[in-house]
């Protein structure tokens, strides 16, 4: 394999920067893809004059990594251990999108405490992930000590996911159909001890942050984004709920029974870094409240789908039943087939609005799997937020956006 | 050994200068902030509390390839971002070590396609890899550890 | 479906020659590719379609006629109705106009689309590729470009591998 240097032509350069840049007026500087505060493998090139930002050109695709073509490589039930590595952040919650995916375009059904378990993690990712964001974000902004607590409280959410599935974050926990296997016994033990807990380490960090006047002089302000703005460039998650426009898909196309749990949608205004801030602090406390509902309803029964057409018999069952034993062989061999139809599911990820148009073609394998994620559509707007601010101040609003870079380079 | 017996009071001690720049070495080893995708959070959480990797000496972790010892490549490694792994690694000053974290950096991992260079090792030369997906905060001190006896057992020779 | 949708899609099929058709609850309508254009911008101005959720393409190779469908997902969010568009492309380099002017976010799903399938957009700002290297030849979505599978290398065939590998030499 060659290595070699490409870097963008000064004839290509020539559509994207302007002339002040040309003339040399400006600076061209690489933001490159190894840098501390870019979350991830992030190129940015950025027209400066002096420290203000005139114009700022992301280069993504550092990270791609053909998750779409592998999906198209692997039967329905083993290609899931692609998703996790999506939005490496939310991995619960992209398996959610693809067992949703898959159940509706075969036409499934998954039992109600598989619902509500799915609920209640994919809630505790959110809140996971939105540790790590506010970890990160204020570590940009040089609050190093919001890290380590935020990293403190996750670990303990890893420790849940990992007494459930086994793993602590690419768990492949949600199977079509329902879940992998029951949750066990110390479960809603632990869940409850933690959400008990939570609440008091949020006021530690809102009251670290929110009324802190280095936080506020470095985030009010900064980034502004109208709510009309948001919905031309498809905005979706708290960067649109922060300008004014109530959009949250667990209200507006409820799923796994989102529609029984009584929760608010929190809406800010201002649209600028704080109000993102804000917005994501505020759906902490909703998803402890959704938590807290789901696990008093916790419904007893299956844990999966008894439809034994796309879900493997558990193995007490081999050895009576030759049914059982097809089922089996044929579920792990070939795999279930798929109608020549395609469906396309929007969940509400921590990010935005994740979508899987899944395809297939009548047998045993995804003919294509499309993964719309929120991060590839909200980056693009980065451009239009950071014109006329510094550079430390493009710092805070690529946090405030919330990207990852698995989600956009899939 | 002997002259040691007679001037041990008065604070003195003798060792070999290949243990003691071997020991300089692996105590003070500063990572590169070479973070791509998910075992970044898990090297991110190996650098928090719960599982504090600056009880090894690695306190902070530099952004700058020109300041730091250790480059821990934690994540896919994709062909466009290829010729930027390499250019790092010949940026930073010797002695230098490659950490190869997880899986998809040792071997090409869950992805067998186009797009992920199938081991870091295609690219630089590795010390020690670390196996998981992703792996432990536990399983990268591990990793890390290895690497502490790799370097306390090197010789004057390979280095002088 | 919506009676509201179906509407909508009367519509599509009377002023573009649109065929509509539903499954699982989803409503989805088959534009032309000359009138695509045309179609988004009355979805947007006549309809209250006012967010493009998703751009993408599936590739039915060996089948040439048609090779690809463009896959547009609209969403009207102040009635909450969702529709999804799809265009058929013939050939190997089919041509599609671009909407970036009727909605901004189409720019990156659009070079998307030329990266990874290779589908000309017209009237595109700044065709270039956004996930693959600058240099990369190829569209990888495609289903005639191969996997990319490495042989793995196990005890069996550790040594001929090693010979092939690329190692660096410090």
């Amino acid at each position: 394999m060659t290595l070699q240097q490409v870097e963008i032509t000064t004839e290509e350069l020539r559509n994207l920067v302007s002339q002040r840049a040309m003339d040399g007026e400006t600076v061209l500087l690489n933001m490159g893809p190894q840098h501390p505060s870019t979350h991830g493998v992030l190129r940015l090139l950025l027209e400066l004059d002096g420290e203000t930002v005139v114009n700022c050109i992301p280069d993504i695709g550092y990270l791609h990594t053909g998750i779409e073509k592998n999906i198209e490589a692997k039967t329905y039930e083993k290609a899931e251990v692609m998703t996790d590595r999506l939005d490496y952040l939310n991995t619960m919650g992209n398996n959610l999108a693809y067992c949703l995916a898959v159940e509706k375009l075969v036409d499934l059904d998954v039992p109600e405490r598989a619902q509500a378990v799915r609920v209640i993690f994919t809630e505790l990712q959110r809140i996971a992930s939105h540790l790590v964001w506010l970890g990160t974000h204020v570590l940009d902004l040089a609050a190093m000590s919001v890290f380590f607590y935020t990293f403190h409280q996750r670990e303990r959410i890893l420790d849940i996911m990992e007494m459930a599935s086994g793993q602590r974050m690419m768990t492949t926990y949600f199977r079509p159909g329902g879940l992998w296997r029951d949750v066990p016994a110390g479960f809603e033990e632990a869940v409850r001890t933690f959400i008990d807990d939570l609440p008091r380490h949020l006021a530690d960090y809102e009251g670290l942050l929110s009324k802190n006047p280095i936080f506020l002089d470095r985030t009010k302000k900064i980034g502004v984004m109208s709510g009309a703005q948001g919905i031309a460039w498809g905005i979706t998650g708290p960067p649109l709920r922060a300008s004014g426009v109530k959009y949250d898909l667990r209200k507006e196309e409820p799923y796994s029974g989102y529609e029984q749990y009584d929760f608010e949608v929190p809406v800010a205004t201002e649209g600028d870094v704080y109000a993102r801030y804000w917005v994501r602090m505020q759906e902490m406390h909703q998803s402890l409240r959704i938590v807290r509902q789901a696990l008093d309803k916790l419904p007893k029964g299956p844990f999966r789908s008894n439809n034994r057409k796309f879900v493997p018999p558990p193995r007490a069952e081999l050895g009576t039943s030759m049914e059982a034993v097809i089922h089996h062989f044929k579920l792990w061999t070939e795999g279930f087939s798929a109608p020549e139809e395609s469906v396309y599911v929007p969940v509400e990820s921590p990010r935005g609005e994740l979508g899987v148009l899944l395809e297939g073609n009548g047998g045993p394998k995804p003919w294509r799997c499309y993964w719309r994620t929120p991060s590839f559509v909200n980056l693009q707007i980065l451009p239009l937020l950071s014109k006329g601010h510094f550079v430390a101040d493009l710092v805070a609003i690529i946090g405030s956006i919330d990207i990852v870079l698995g989600d956009t380079d899939r | 050994m002997g002259i040691e017996s007679k001037l041990g009071n008065l604070g003195i001690v003798t060792t070999s200068l290949e243990k003691l720049v071997n020991w300089g070495r692996a105590g003070a080893m500063w990572p590169m902030l070479f973070g791509l995708a998910c075992c970044a959070i898990e090297m991110m959480g190996s650098q928090a509390p719960d599982y504090d990797m600056s009880r090894f000496g690695m306190e902070l972790m530099r952004a700058s390839p020109r300041q730091s010892d250790l480059m821990i490549v934690a994540g896919r490694l994709s062909r466009k971002m290829a010729p930027v792994l390499r250019r790092l690694y010949d940026q930073m000053p010797a002695p230098k070590w490659v950490v190869s974290m997880g899986d998809c950096a040792s071997c090409g991992g869950v992805y067998n396609n186009y797009a992920i260079v199938q081991g870091v090792d295609e690219i630089v030369p590795v010390d020690v890899y670390v196996a998981g997906c992703p792996p432990r905060p536990e399983a990268l001190i591990h990793g890390i550890m290895t690497l502490h006896e790799k370097v306390r057992g090197e010789k004057i020779r390979e280095w002088a | 479906m919506n009676s509201a949708l179906q509407v909508i899609i009367q519509d599509l099929e009377h002023t573009f020659g649109a065929k509509g058709s539903e499954f699982r609850g989803q409503a989805r309508a088959l534009v032309p590719p000359q009138r695509i254009l045309e179609a988004a911008q009355a979805l947007r101005d006549k309809h209250g379609f006012n967010m493009l959720a998703a751009l993408s393409a599936v590739d039915y190779w060996p089948q040439r006629e048609p090779r690809f469908h463009a896959v547009y997902e609209f969403k009207n969010i102040p009635q909450k109705l969702r529709l999804e568009v799809r265009v058929p492309l013939n050939g190997d380099e089919p041509e599609l106009d671009s909407i970036v002017g009727v909605f901004p976010n189409a720019n990156w799903h659009e070079r998307e689309l030329w990266d990874m399938f290779g589908l000309h957009m017209k009237n595109h700002p700044d065709l270039r590729r956004i996930l693959m290297p600058a240099d990369w030849t190829g569209h990888p979505l495609r289903k005639d470009y191969p996997l990319g599978y490495e042989e793995v290398e196990f005890t069996f065939n550790f040594e001929e591998i090693e010979q092939r590998k690329p190692r660096p030499k410090d």
